[in-house]
This record gives structure tokens, C-alpha cells and sequence, in this order.
């Protein structure tokens, strides 16, 4: 594809380079670590679930048990492979041994690493071989009766109760919605566990849980049949139990993810060594499982100047490329975010816009880019807001965005309406058809506003990644780099969740799902 | 569609003002014209017409006019509709309670501070419980402000901490008493079954078991905020849309300087 904005490749290298030993400097501290949320996640995978009587999920009961045992640096998969060994009992049975106070895995007998590797490797198999499945009937689903067209239409629903989601849902898959995201209740990020079951409370979203996402996938998959149209479901995969998120959005279908670290440490407060841990086990899973990730850049702006700082954004994105591709996801899963957000009052905002969305897509090509619409300026002037949304629509057919995430022209004032997205959806469609072809009929004036603007942020974030691979990313986070936002490298919550690998130590799906992903 | 709308003969009515009997306004005075938008959980059809114009009329409007629908979903029927409001307020008999405060600039009030306490006011905001937005604690506090109107970070005569989003009651209260604030902001964005209001009152308790109640100036700011309701639960005042750092920074200054009688 021929550069509309005039962009100077070698400086997009150069960008890369320092990207990639960012995040190679980054992967090199997460290879020698592992949180609880990392075990916890192991557990799941090898088919621990349920909770104990006090309600609390067998997954955090087992780690709690080897944290109190002080043993879990040799990790749950050492341990629970043994206990299969010794007792003869499967990960499940064995779970609920620990949880009566039956059993203790850390003082049995201990087994050759070779042996526990094998006594586990057909369990291990079993859930990575259903992962795959999950992958190929996602993949006939969307050959057999087809999909929506990018921009994909992205909506969310957020009642709290999931049977009342599920009516939300299948009216925004009838209107022509593409991707349903239900947002999880206010908080959930940091809870250092996943609720257990169907849930029918939450605050400004409902919670996410593996019997919430079989709900949601059986109703999208029957609104799919009704309408020939292949229904993406996305949750979010971040906070505190990012990995164990994504481990059950592998299980149950999910197809696009939130999944970000920078922005739980910038905006949950999370601390940034296990989030960025907990992120690379996620990130295996979700791209070992075919999930399209979201990154989280567009949060940068709602508390930044969009148009001070759109370079930020730019270098993020390279920084959350380079740390995707280390975890085995594929550029066409690579959802890297951006926002429509600069104050509406700046003049040429528009063209700035379009420049910073038509430098994303030529410099990620392949990703499906998700594009976020209006919310720090919209005013609750309701008619405003639509033609704000409009705008932001122009831009993204133009500039052919990924995932468009729906503005409703009531942000700011309360959770979508079932009204609000159907006027989105509406107002989405109309302005995807009308310009469908605009971006392959128009070009950019050669060193007009739109091309300057675009290279000034180019330069602007090359000078940044060379800061930030001097520094280290830690180093970065701390001084505030990304959305004005300083974090301390040990502060921030989940840190005490952290732990160096012990000589036994191992992750037999990380292995797998690297090896046989690529 | 009827063509009420565009009736002319219609407007036999007194098209003088009387605020006394005031009534919405279209393009006619007294013309009482509302602008509806809803959604009725029936099938679209004759009847879901008919229990649109009756769903209006039972809100107090005459001569409902449904100019679209479509159902949304099956099951579901969204409505555009107008009609016509016969019942007027008296407009001279309306009172509102509002944060007892003398407008002033950014200038002034670093003045008055300067004349009146002579030192630094410790200023602590955050949104706080569940409430995940910053945009409106970010607009008062940060340096830049919103539409013009620097934040409080800018402020000579203030130093002003902002935690943030989502700090819980207790978080905010201990920050509150380490840096010895003499005013909490608590902004609350988007907020669901009234949290915000449940939130709100737990702060005012929790500050008057530690017993620091009465040594803060405490201020609420938010899109669903009004000064009334501020009052209501406790606090000191309440600033709702379009309230800007020198609104809130008059009234910090204005009423530390009431409680020490000057």
C-alpha cells in the first residue's frame, strides 16, 4: 500500500527496534517470574473449578494452600501433577481434598519432574485440544453463514444481570451489531478472584464469569443463525485475574479481548511486574485461541490532551505489537486502540483525527485497529453528541478501521438505552455505506495539515521509544510516560501476588499453546 | 402522520408571557410543545400507535403526534413523538437552594486567600467508590482545567491532590487526614441505581466517626449533582454541569474564611 500521508518507512523501523527490545528487555524479567494469578489460571486449565463452602473458588483455595505451604514457587502444575501421581486422583478431586482439609500437596512424597510432566500432559491435552476446537468452530461458524464487514460494530451492554444482558444482546445482533461486549461490573478488576456462576447483580456492568459467558455465547450463537451473521463475543481480560479471564473465555468461545496491562497499571492502579506477568499468560492463551486483543491506548486520552499527546498512543501501540508478538498473537488479532477525542472546538480537529487514524492503519496494515468514539467531550447535548459520533464514524470508514466501538449519543449521562444503540447502529450504517469507498478516492495534499500532522507524531513517538528503551518500560511507567499517569515500579495493588520461578517451576500450556500456536 | 404539526388554526391560545403560567415553548408562546423520545416494550403495530398516544397523554400532554417509529427488536417499538403540555408553572414563586458564594476569578481568589487565611489550602479530590470516570474531578483539579477554566493545580493558594478514580471512602479519608486537607472533592460521573447517593452518605458518616466532619469544607461535584442534594446528605455544597475550578475554589475560600468569622 502506497503512503497517503508520505510516511518516511525507515523512521517506522527504526520505531520498531527500540519497541522490540522494550519489550524483549520486558519479557526477559517476565520469564523468571509467576503470579497467583498465573496459577490460579493453570488450575482452571486443568479442569479445577467450583467453589468451597465459604464460596470461595477451588482455584485461589489450591494456590492459597501452596502460598500458606510456602511451596508455590515450584507452581500449581508441579504440584497438582504430583498429588495425580500420588493419590490418583484428578486435578478437580484433588482440589476439593484441599479445600475439606483432607490432603496437603506440598508435604506428598515428590516425583521426577519428567514423571509429573507426563502424568499431566494428557489433561493438558484434553483442554488444549478443546481450545482448538473452539477455534475451528468459530472458524466454520463464520465460513458456513458468513460475518459483518469492517468496520465490525461494536456494542456493549451492561444491565448487571445477565439474563436481562442477553435481551440487550440479541436486539443489538438483530439491529446489526458485530462484536457484543459486556461490560463487567465497576470493580471486578480488582478483585483477586473470578466469581462463580450465572450472576444477575452488578454495578455498571455485570460480572464475568464462565457460566456468564456460556450464557452470552449460546444466545449470540442462536441470534447468528437468525440473521446469517457470525456474532463476536468480547470480555474483558484485565486487572487482576487477567490470564484466568482469558483461560475462560478460551474454554467458552470468546473472540475479542481486552487486554492491556499498561492500562491496568495507568488506570486500576495495578501493580505494573504482576500485570505485565499475568499479561504474557494471557496473551498466549487469547492468541493461541484466535481471540482479537484490544489494547487500551484510547483510555490514554480521556485523561491527556488528544492532541498533545497522540504520539503516546502511537508509541504504545508499537510497544503492545512487539509484546503481543512475543506471545504468539498473529497481527490480524492485534486490536491496538485509538480514540476520537481531541476537544471539538480545535480547529482542523477533524483533519487531525483522520491523520492519526490513517497513520495507524498504515502502520499496522494487518491489525484489525479498535477505534473509540467521543466521551470526554460529550457534553449530555445529546444532538451534539450524535453529530460528534458522526464524525468519528466518517473517520473510520475512511481510514478502514478494525472494530468500530459504537458512540452513543448518550455517553455521559447513563448505560446505553436500547434506543441509544439502535440510533448507533443506524447512524454507523448510514455513514459506512454512504463513503464506503471515500478512503480509495481521496488522497492527502503533499505536505498538506493531514500529512505534517501525521509525521510530526511519527517523530515525536521515535524520540519517545528511544527514551523508553534507555529507561526501561518500568523505569518509564514510573515517570509517567503514558496519560500523565506516574506509577511506583513496587506499588500499586497485587504486587504480594508475585513470585520468582523455583527450579521445578513450569507452565506446561504456555509451552504448548507456543509451540503448536504458531 | 395528522397534520397537527404544521396546524395553523390551532393557536387560539394567549400568546402573551405570564410567568406566572409558564409553559415549554415551541415557536409560539404557550404553545406548550414537548419533544418525546421513548421506547414501549410492545410489537410494533396499530395498537403500539395507539399506547404511544395514550403513554403521552397520561404524562399530561394533549394532542400527541407520533412522527416515527420502528421496532427496534422483536418485541420492542421506539417512538419520536411531540405533544403539547396544558399545565404552567408559576416562574416568579421558584426557589433554589444554591452554594451561597460570590463568583470571582482565578486572580481574585488567590488574593482573597492571601488577605484572608494567609497561607495554602489543602484541597483533596477524587471520584470515589465505583465510579471509574475522572473527567470531572479532572476538569476542577488538574492544571490544564476544562474549556479554558484552569483546575485548582494551577492555583497559587491551593494545593490540590487528586487521587483519582474508584478511591474508596476509607483510602480518601486516610490521604485526607495525612496531608491535613481542608477540603474533600468528591466528583461522581456516571453512577448507577443511585450508588452515588449511598456512597456519598457513607463518606459523611465515616468523616463524622473520625470526627473531622466539621474541620472540612466538603464539596460534591458531578453531571447528577445538585447543590440541594449535596446539602441533603451532608455536605457543605454541590456543583452540578457547568461548574468550573474558580466556582468551586471561591466557595473552598469563602466558606474557610466564614468558619474563622472573617
Amino acid at each position: 500500500m502506497e503512503s497517503k500521508l508520505g510516511i518516511d518507512f525507515t523512521k517506522v523501523g527504526k520505531a520498531r527496534t527500540y519497541a522490540k527490545k522494550i519489550a524483549l528487555d520486558v519479557q526477559n524479567f517476565v520469564k523468571e517470574h509467576a503470579t497467583t494469578s498465573t496459577e490460579r489460571t493453570i488450575c482452571r486449565l486443568l479442569g479445577i473449578d467450583g467453589i468451597n463452602n465459604e464460596g470461595i473458588p477451588l482455584p485461589n483455595v489450591l494456590v492459597d494452600h501452596l502460598k500458606e505451604n510456602n511451596a508455590l514457587s515450584q507452581g500449581t502444575a508441579y504440584y497438582i501433577g504430583n498429588a495425580m501421581i500420588e493419590t490418583g486422583m484428578s486435578p478437580q478431586e484433588i482440589a476439593v481434598s484441599v479445600s475439606q482439609g483432607s490432603i496437603n500437596i506440598a508435604r506428598l512424597k515428590l516425583n521426577s519432574p519428567e514423571d509429573i510432566r507426563e502424568k499431566l500432559s494428557s489433561t493438558v491435552d484434553t483442554t488444549v485440544e478443546r481450545i482448538k476446537n473452539n477455534r475451528q468452530t468459530r472458524s466454520n461458524f463464520i465460513k458456513e453463514i458468513g460475518e459483518g464487514k469492517k468496520p465490525y460494530l461494536y456494542v456493549i451492554v451492561a444491565t448487571g444481570n445477565i439474563y436481562e444482558d442477553v435481551v440487550q444482546a440479541q436486539a443489538a445482533a438483530r439491529q446489526g451489531a458485530d462484536v457484543i461486549a459486556v461490560i463487567r461490573s465497576t470493580g471486578q478488576s480488582l478483585l483477586d478472584y473470578v466469581p462463580y456462576g450465572a450472576t444477575t447483580e452488578g454495578f455498571g456492568g455485570t460480572f464475568a464469569t464462565q457460566e456468564n459467558f456460556k450464557i452470552m455465547r449460546k444466545a449470540l450463537d442462536e441470534v447468528a443463525h437468525e440473521t446469517g451473521k457470525y456474532v463476536r463475543l468480547c470480555n474483558y481480560c484485565s486487572g487482576l485475574c487477567m490470564p484466568e479471564i482469558a483461560a475462560m473465555g478460551a474454554l467458552e468461545r470468546l473472540d475479542v479481548m481486552l487486554n492491556d496491562a499498561l492500562y491496568g497499571i495507568l488506570f486500576r492502579d495495578i501493580n505494573m511486574k504482576r500485570t505485565i506477568i499475568d499479561q504474557f499468560f494471557s496473551r498466549v492463551i487469547n492468541g493461541f485461541a484466535g481471540v482479537i486483543i484490544n489494547t487500551g491506548e484510547d483510555n490514554y486520552l480521556t485523561t491527556a490532551d488528544a492532541y498533545e499527546e497522540a504520539h503516546t498512543v502511537l508509541t504504545s501501540q508499537f510497544i503492545n505489537e512487539q509484546l503481543a508478538l512475543a506471545a504468539g498473537i498473529k497481527p490480524e488479532q492485534m486490536g491496538l486502540g485509538h480514540a476520537f477525542e481531541m476537544d471539538p472546538t480545535i480547529e482542523n480537529g477533524f483533519l487531525y483525527e483522520l491523520a492519526q487514524a490513517q497513520m495507524a492503519r498504515e502502520i499496522f496494515p494487518d491489525a484489525p485497529l479498535k477505534y473509540m468514539p467521543p466521551t470526554k467531550f460529550m457534553t449530555g447535548n445529546i444532538f451534539n453528541g450524535y453529530i460528534q459520533d458522526t464524525l468519528f464514524n466518517i473517520i473510520s470508514i475512511w481510514t478502514k478501521q478494525g472494530i468500530q466501538l459504537l458512540g452513543m449519543l448518550t455517553e455521559a449521562i447513563h448505560t446505553p438505552f436500547m434506543s441509544d444503540r439502535y440510533l448507533a447502529i443506524e447512524n454507523a450504517q448510514y455513514i459506512f455505506n454512504n463513503l464506503k469507498n471515500i478512503g480509495d478516492e481521496v488522497t492527502f495534499k503533499d505536505g498538506g495539515i493531514i500529512q505534517t500532522r501525521a509525521g510530526a507524531v511519527l517523530d515525536r513517538s521515535v524520540e519517545l521509544l528511544e527514551k523508553i528503551e534507555k529507561e526501561g518500560l518500568f523505569n518509564s511507567l514510573e515517570k509517567g510516560v503514558f496519560a500523565n499517569v506516574k506509577r511506583p515500579i513496587n506499588g500499586g495493588k497485587g504486587g504480594d501476588g508475585v513470585f520468582e520461578k523455583g527450579k521445578y517451576y513450569f507452565n506446561p500450556f504456555i509451552e504448548k499453546m507456543l509451540k503448536e500456536g504458531l | 402522520m395528522s397534520g397537527g404539526l404544521y396546524s395553523l388554526d390551532h393557536k387560539d391560545f394567549d400568546k402573551n408571557l405570564d410567568l406566572k403560567s409558564v409553559r415549554p415553548y415551541g415557536d409560539t408562546m404557550n404553545d406548550g410543545k414537548v419533544q418525546l423520545s421513548f421506547t414501549l416494550p410492545v410489537p410494533c403495530g396499530d395498537e403500539a400507535l395507539q399506547a404511544a398516544k395514550d403513554v403521552i397523554r397520561s404524562m399530561g400532554l394533549e394532542n400527541p403526534q407520533i412522527v416515527y417509529f420502528k421496532e427496534l427488536a422483536p418485541g420492542f417499538t421506539f417512538f419520536n413523538a411531540y405533544g403539547e403540555c396544558t399545565k404552567t408553572i408559576d416562574f416568579t414563586s421558584i426557589h433554589v437552594a444554591k452554594a451561597d458564594v460570590k463568583k470571582m476569578g482565578m486572580k481574585d481568589i488567590d488574593e482573597y486567600i492571601k488577605q484572608t487565611l494567609n497561607r495554602k489550602i489543602v484541597v483533596v479530590g477524587a471520584s470515589t467508590g465505583t465510579d471509574a470516570h475522572t473527567v470531572g474531578i479532572d476538569a476542577i483539579m488538574n492544571m490544564k482545567g476544562f474549556a479554558g477554566h484552569y483546575g485548582l493545580e494551577r492555583y497559587e493558594m491551593f494545593e490540590a491532590y487528586n487521587l483519582g478514580s474508584q478511591v474508596l471512602n476509607e483510602d480518601f479519608i486516610a490521604k485526607a487526614i495525612e496531608l491535613k486537607a481542608d477540603a474533600l472533592l468528591v466528583s461522581q460521573t456516571v453512577t448507577q441505581k443511585n450508588v452515588h447517593i449511598k456512597n456519598m452518605t457513607e463518606l459523611v458518616e465515616m468523616l463524622e466517626a473520625e470526627g473531622i466532619r466539621s474541620k472540612v469544607v466538603l464539596v460534591a461535584g458531578g453531571a447528577r449533582i445538585t447543590h440541594e442534594l449535596a446539602k441533603e446528605i451532608g455536605f457543605d455544597a454541590g456543583f452540578g454541569p457547568n461548574s468550573f475550578a474558580e466556582d468551586v475554589g471561591a466557595f473552598i475560600a469563602q466558606e474557610m474564611a466564614r468558619r474563622l468569622g472573617k
